[in-house]
């Protein structure tokens, strides 16, 4: 058995998390807690090309494929999103693609969290996994025509 | 009897039990509704309108020969009476109902607007206009060659309005703009500007959907040509607005959309148009949401709205008063004259943060560009937070937002 812990394992852990705090108020302090801890992303990265615009506030992510993993680095301007998103890059950052490309996800809905992958909570998590998943796909149609 | 003589003394209690939704809670937390510029809520007059009309008297208006047909019929007219009322229009052909104060903006860009204007031609509008009243003068100048014109805002949000009397010239042929700011809460001199534009010969457009609710509104006395309102933020329903045009610009106009109840006769080689308003009110209108208008108007009118209006200046005093002694806070908007709309941005922190901790308090406000882009980019901001106060709000409800700022500016610092 690897040491690397699968997706479904972090998003457990996460969930572990979670279920030690009993109001809302405890669980976005956490979330505010990890988006200022994020490490910020180099100017250079914040351009056009990397921003995944949500309605209010904005993402910018960059990936790359390194051993055959993915790591993903990301900030936002917002601290919540900045919290949510570093949960997504703790839950699929150093793994496949096509691990990533399946993963479900559901830990989100497990903490509570469903809300920001609606419409009306500025798009920003719901793009950020599509973007994510899209990258991975690259990586794989890449991984693919090497072989 | 005269609307006033059925005043009584205004109890935001009483007022309150009126509307059911604000009996629910948001987190376990009782909910605070302050994003009345959005949408307001709905007495139970309004909810009973629309449920009574699709349990009693549910059928397609105008041509029927049965009891249901005109009974739908003459409830369907009488909003228009009342909205002629209401406003103050001298007639009845003059109220169009559309779905809302965008369609209604776009009815006028379309017809009036796209025959009237030529290249070389004029529009202006305000630096503050809701994207609605930006982006159909965009498509119509594209098509005819016109060219828009901005009255610039200043730092607080006011019209300049030396500046748009220097944008005045014969070259003008419409002035369209927001009457009340959905951003920042400014009340528009409309007046001065309508008198103006009327010397040079232009016409004026007003978008009424944030001072309908606040504002008494005499068109009459306005003098305005066009006037837009929206029903969902008079505490009536969503999906039904107002067109207020004068009937001789409405005549003139070609229709809006083809269809039935707009026509008089159809053969393949011509189709002559319904009179006013008909003409206008192609296909099968929204007929419960319409007839429920009525009721939240009337709801409106037996509140009084003088005494909604003092209700919500105390508020919007108090919040302000309130939200200055916050630590960084900055105030956008900050006119003489402000419907109750409170924007702010806070140094530090990004308004989505702060909207969703509020809402984690029960507190639903607005955060973002609420739609005004160019206003925010005047500003140097993405966005603020805003919070609109309604006939139902308290002074305790304010209370709490403020407790839920400084616990949350804590939180995010």
């Amino acid at each position: 058995m690897s040491e690397v812990k699968s997706i479904a394992e972090i998003e457990e852990e996460i969930v572990d998390d979670f279920s030690l705090f009993d109001t809302w108020d405890e669980k976005y302090e956490y979330i505010i807690d990890m988006g200022k801890k994020l490490k910020p992303l180099e100017d250079e990265h914040k351009k056009d090309e990397n921003k995944i615009k949500g309605c209010q506030s904005t993402v910018w992510m960059v990936s790359e494929l390194k051993d055959g993993k993915v790591y993903y680095r990301a900030e936002s301007d917002a601290v919540i999103v900045k919290g949510l998103v570093s949960m997504l890059i703790r839950v699929l950052s150093g793994h496949a693609p096509k691990e990533i490309i399946d993963a479900k996800l559901d830990f989100i809905d497990k903490i509570g969290m469903k809300q920001h992958l609606a419409q009306t909570r500025s798009n920003g998590l719901l793009s950020m996994v599509k973007q994510m998943k899209l990258d991975a796909t690259v990586y794989l149609a890449q991984q693919a025509s090497k072989n | 009897m005269s609307a006033t003589a059925l005043h009584i003394a205004f109890d935001v209690d009483q007022v309150r039990r009126h509307f059911p939704i604000l009996k629910r809670e948001v987190k376990g937390k009782p909910l605070v509704y302050f994003d009345n510029a959005a949408t307001t809520q709905k007495p139970v007059e309004v909810i009973d309108a629309l449920s009574s009309y699709y349990q009693y008297f549910n059928a397609n208006i105008h041509r029927g020969i049965h009891s249901l047909a005109e009974e739908a019929t003459a409830a369907y007219e009488a909003t228009r009476d009342t909205v002629q009322q209401f406003i103050n229009a001298k007639q009845r052909e003059e109220i169009i109902f559309t779905r809302g104060v965008t369609e209604s903006i776009n009815l006028v860009a379309y017809t009036w607007a796209r025959t009237n204007l030529k290249a070389g031609d004029e529009i202006i509008i305000s630096g503050m206009e809701h994207h609605s009243n930006i982006v159909p003068w965009q498509l119509i100048t594209e098509m005819t060659g016109a060219k828009l014109k901005v009255i610039p805002v200043d730092d607080n949000g006011e019209l300049m309005m030396d500046e748009f009397h220097k944008l005045l010239s014969e070259k003008v042929k419409l002035v369209s703009v927001v009457h009340a700011s959905n951003s920042l809460g400014t009340i528009n001199p409309v007046k001065e500007m309508i008198d103006a534009a009327h010397k040079i010969g232009a016409i004026v457009m007003l978008d009424g959907a944030q001072s309908t609710v606040h504002l008494d509104i005499d068109v009459e006395e306005l003098d305005c040509d066009f006037f837009a309102i929206s029903s969902h933020k008079v505490y009536g329903p969503t999906g039904i607005g107002v067109l207020y045009g004068k009937r001789a610009l409405l005549e003139a106009m070609p229709p809006f959309m083809g269809g039935g109840e707009m026509i008089k006769d159809v053969t393949f080689e011509k189709t002559t148009w319904n009179e006013l308003p008909y003409k206008f009110e192609a296909g099968t209108p929204n007929i419960a949401d319409t007839v429920a208008l009525k009721a939240a108007i009337d709801f409106v009118q037996r509140i009084g709205k003088k005494q909604i209006r003092l209700h919500e200046e105390e508020l919007l005093r108090y919040a302000t008063k309130e939200l200055q002694n916050i630590d960084g806070i900055r105030l956008i908007g900050q006119a003489k004259q402000k419907v109750s709309v409170a924007s702010f941005v806070v140094e530090g922190v990004h308004p989505q943060d702060l909207g969703i901790l509020l809402d984690n308090q029960g507190v639903a406000v607005r955060t973002g560009h609420h739609c005004t882009q160019p206003l925010m980019n005047r500003f140097g901001i993405p966005g603020t937070t805003r919070a609109s106060f309604a006939m139902y709000n308290t002074k305790d409800e304010i209370d709490v937002m403020i407790a839920g700022l400084h616990k949350a500016i804590k939180l995010l610092r």
